[in-house]
């Protein structure tokens, strides 16, 4: 038998390199390769070192790629788009999400685990199908546009298809569930005796729910949002499929770069400039996530 | 018995109507006889017949597969290690590394995680000559890092929840320590490993932007075919593919369910009879 101590380790070494290997050190080689130049070679990028014939080391890292970000101004611009097209979205989300979870929050037990189950029943079946799904309502020729044309509403179908009302329907559609799960967690725990003691004393239903349920849902509503927000940033799918040409997100920016203009050093530029932007809003998540768990 | 003010149960169906209408119209539209897809010509399940010969997409739907089964299962492995590791050893070196790297995972953005594998694996390649070829093992082992970290944190809340009294009682009767957690504990804890398994298997059978940067070439997986071909717009084989699979998805989510929580349900009334007896 191996001492106590040692035996710790081979529970956590397997899991523990794995991850090393296969999340760490990848982005080492991103932060490395967005150093070097483009070269028309196979992998295609420059050497970050050489060796002179002479046995001198030759550093040739350069901060060209990082100093492109802010000269081309398609990348500050996709990723201002991104953050707006994500927010638009993420309030969007809240607004239909709250009445939702607070329903299920509110409805019998036996129906709430039902109505639950079709909340997370989505969340399992491919994200990219439901995106392509969506095409058939929104669509030109879709079911909204037949069941506007033929309630007379409009006379000429609308566009929504390949615009950035359909990314951000997208986004709406795909991460609901991401936003009614954390709600329904924070409403399900809320004190029904707070609720009570207040219609006691004579407040109004719609004056208790701004001082009472909404305070006590905020650790919920935070979570949720975040839960959409981040996510829908780096969105990739939906910008692609729905969107427009004019809905560059930085997402598909970044996969042109990648794949239309075999860039890899801007990509790997790009790709390191976004993760050091994402840390604010994960932080955020993780500081409000720590908190929740906190409570009682 | 409450009801529902009608204003929120409104809410709730236009909700609903707005998460499943989509897949609805999908999976009626994939029994159009039509190859007009916007027209109703009849209703046929001629492009399900269709599927069978179109190669591309069963050679495409066999590599999903097995990459999903290894991806899974590889995840359950070292996820459910994980969580064992972060549950039951309070304090090791290198602690909070595994943490970390076991959540972030999950916040970092797919498009960033395929490029940084794809990076590694090219740079591997170039080190020390493996992977020669990018396919089924680069994407495999890039499905099992996400995988992981949502086995993981599938398995920590049932495993911080687990009765250790069980484990010691065994302990004390003579079993060695790594026997009293695979019979006692591995047990009550196999409902989380099967929904992480499930889980991660219908996550990587569903991923498309990873699979894309760490993919070789002539090795495509049943996303990456449904993206080129839905790309260009919406068309009848897809529509049969894509109502088949969520079909197929939404039948065995409802029947694992259904299965888990009778399975529990049982184990609570062994324990009542149990503590009684």
């Amino acid at each position: 038998m191996l001492p106590r101590r040692q035996a710790h380790w081979l529970l956590i070494l397997p899991p523990l390199l794995f991850l090393t290997l296969f999340f760490l050190v990848p982005f080492a080689f991103a932060i490395k390769i967005s150093f070097a130049d483009s070269a028309i070679a196979i992998p295609p990028f420059s050497k970050l070192f050489s060796t002179t014939p002479d046995g001198h080391f030759v550093l040739t890292a350069t901060l060209d790629n990082y100093r492109y970000l802010f000269t081309d101004d398609v990348y500050i611009l996709s990723y201002i788009f991104s953050l707006r097209t994500a927010a638009v979205a993420t309030c969007v989300c809240l607004l239909l999400g709250y009445p939702m979870a607070y329903g299920i929050a509110k409805a019998p037990k036996s129906t709430q685990n039902m109505l639950l189950l079709l909340i997370i029943l989505p969340f399992w079946t491919s994200f990219l199908l439901r995106v392509y799904a969506l095409q058939g309502i929104i669509s030109e020729h879709g079911l909204l546009n037949n069941f506007l044309l033929w309630l007379g509403v409009i006379h000429a179908p609308l566009r929504i298809m390949y615009t950035t009302l359909a990314v951000q329907i997208g986004i709406v559609y795909s991460y609901l569930p991401f936003m009614i799960l954390p709600l329904y967690a924070t409403l399900e725990k809320l004190d029904g005796t707070l609720l009570e003691a207040a219609a006691d004393l004579g407040m109004p239903a719609w004056r208790a729910f701004l001082t009472i349920t909404l305070p006590l849902s905020l650790p919920g509503v935070i979570a949720g949002s975040l839960l959409v927000f981040i996510p829908a940033i780096g969105e990739f799918v939906i910008p692609a499929l729905l969107g427009g040409p004019d809905s560059l997100m930085i997402g598909r920016v970044l996969w042109d770069e990648f794949f239309a203009n075999h860039n890899w050093p801007v990509a790997s530029a790009v790709a390191t400039a976004f993760l050091v932007l994402l840390v604010g809003p994960v932080a955020l998540y993780q500081h409000y996530q720590s908190k929740g768990q906190a409570l009682p | 018995m409450k009801t529902l003010p009608p204003g929120l149960i409104a809410v709730l169906s236009l909700g609903l109507a707005f998460l499943y209408l989509p897949i609805v119209v999908l999976i009626v539209y994939s029994f159009n006889a039509s190859a007009l897809v916007t027209v109703w010509g009849g209703f046929s399940p001629v492009w399900y017949g269709r599927l069978l010969h179109n190669s591309q997409v069963l050679d495409a739907a066999l590599l999903s597969l097995e990459i999903g089964m290894a991806a899974a299962t590889s995840a359950v492995v070292l996820g459910t290690l994980a969580a064992v590791a972060l549950v039951r050893v309070p304090r090791f070196r290198l602690r909070f590394l595994l943490t970390g790297m076991v959540h972030a995972p999950l916040v970092v953005p797919e498009i960033i995680t395929g490029v940084t594998l794809l990076l590694l694996f090219v740079s591997m390649a170039q080190i020390f000559g493996w992977p020669r070829h990018r396919g089924f093992t680069s994407i495999a082992l890039s499905h099992v890092t996400f995988c992981l970290a949502y086995v993981t944190i599938t398995v920590l809340p049932r495993l911080a929840g687990a009765d250790r009294d069980l484990e010691e009682a065994a302990q004390d009767l003579g079993a060695g320590k790594l026997r009293a957690f695979l019979e006692i504990t591995l047990p009550i804890i196999s409902p989380a490993l099967i929904s992480g398994w499930l889980l991660s298997f219908t996550l990587s059978l569903d991923d498309l932007v990873i699979s894309s940067f760490v993919a070789g070439p002539g090795s495509s997986t049943l996303p990456m075919v449904i993206y080129s071909k839905v790309k260009l717009g919406v068309s009848p084989d897809m529509n049969a593919l894509a109502s088949l699979i969520i079909m197929l998805i939404g039948i065995g989510v409802v029947v694992a369910g259904w299965v888990m929580r009778r399975a529990e349900r049982q184990a609570l009334l062994d324990r009542a009879l149990a503590e009684q007896g």
